[in-house]
């Protein structure tokens, strides 16, 4: 297979465009990567159907697929970057194995490890993660061409009887906001948000 | 006494299991662990085609044991208990996953290692890694324990998932050649 770059795809931003999808939200679940994916998340309106990752880097996906297999009439949504991505790439393998109906991921591609001080990532300008999703199995797997078509695919993906993955560039920005640090409360309010607990 | 037990049949529904696996398939049932995401072992195999032979459980292979672990996690958030089966060599790509989510987000992570690396292991490789395994758990003082006898499994097992449920930390049961009969040098 040629390698095909989103060249033809708009630089866009990634708190612009979590906002965006945040505005369409009810009761969906949205779990947010490491770093500056969930910063952005949080940034964008805290509500308890988010989850945000303090660590364990890569593991958006396969907890995103956790949830949707456990509540298969909930809408989830995972949030993840490039890199984070690239070190779990054989959960896209899993996800298209299960192929749950009610999951949207969502790769914000910059091609650099912003969070650490902007260094490629190793797959910089040569390696198409849609394409390597596409080849994983998971059939709806498409670069958004700009906000409308990111918008326009996100509410697609809420339709269709199969999980999709949405690759988007974004620019070298940093995180808008900080996610408070305390995992035991983000769990405690995720479980609350997944309807699963009620609070003391 | 490991090639009997592998060769076994699946566990009629009604009688109380006899076997190692049967007895952890029995375990996982009666405390609705329904999701059990596995990354293969030879010793497991028994386990692993049970699991999907019986349609109460969700199980299938995934390319890395921490991917496993964040489905399960993710699961128990959203309401499904789960378990992970791995190997010891599994075990190792572990820590990080263990200090940054299960340990910290405080969530009952269940995980069933066949231990490898130990009482007739033809593998340096396995013997030098399962070293780290304990060392691993002690220092994040994730409980564990490790089985080594069929009349003491049921109970370590079904109290260890209990306790890992209540109190909303991870358990590791490991299973010792000694009651699995292990791996042995066959080629």
């Amino acid at each position: 297979m040629t390698a095909t770059p989103a060249h033809n795809t708009k630089v866009m931003n990634r708190f612009d465009l979590t906002r965006r999808l945040v505005a369409k939200l009810k009761d969906e679940a949205v779990i947010g990567g490491i770093g500056n994916t969930n910063f952005d998340l949080w940034a964008a309106g805290h509500r308890p159907q988010n989850f945000y990752m303090l660590g364990s880097m890569g593991l958006a996906f396969p907890i995103a697929l956790g949830v949707a297999l456990a509540q298969p009439k909930r809408r989830v949504f995972a949030l993840e970057g490039d890199g984070s991505l690239l070190m779990q790439l054989g959960c896209l393998a899993t996800i298209a194995a299960q192929a749950p109906k009610n999951l949207t991921m969502v790769v914000m591609d910059n091609g650099i490890y912003q969070i650490t001080g902007s260094q490629p990532t190793p797959a910089a300008g040569h390696t198409d993660i849609v394409a390597i999703a596409a080849a994983s199995g998971l059939a709806n797997s498409s670069w958004a061409a700009d906000e409308d078509d990111f918008e326009r695919l996100i509410e697609q993906s809420m339709t269709v009887a199969a999980p999709t993955l949405i690759g988007v560039r974004i620019d070298d920005k940093p995180g808008t906001g900080t996610t408070r640090r305390d995992p035991v409360q983000i769990r405690e309010r995720f479980m609350h948000g997944m309807g699963v607990r009620q609070p003391l | 006494m490991a090639a009997s037990a592998e060769q076994s049949s699946a566990q009629k529904p009604a009688q109380a299991a006899t076997t190692w696996h049967g007895i952890v398939l029995e375990t996982l049932k009666r405390n609705e662990i329904r999701l059990v995401p596995y990354v293969p072992d030879r010793v497991l195999t028994t386990l692993i085609k049970n699991l999907h032979a019986d349609p109460y459980f969700t199980t299938f292979p995934t390319a890395r044991e921490e991917e496993a672990v964040g489905i399960v996690s993710g699961a128990w958030m959203a309401g499904t208990r789960g378990a992970v089966l791995m190997q010891t060599s599994g075990f190792a790509t572990l820590a990080n996953v263990l200090a940054s989510l299960a340990v910290p987000y405080q969530i009952p992570l269940i995980m069933f290692v066949s231990e490898r690396g130990t009482l007739g292991e033809f593998n340096y490789g396995q013997a030098l890694v399962c070293r780290t395994m304990r060392p691993v758990l002690d220092s994040l003082a994730v409980e564990h324990h490790t089985i080594t006898r069929l009349d003491e499994l049921e109970f370590i097992a079904d109290r260890s998932i209990k306790q890992a449920v209540t109190t909303q930390a991870p358990v590791a049961l490991i299973l010792s050649p000694l009651l699995t009969g292990g791996k042995v040098f066959d080629k």
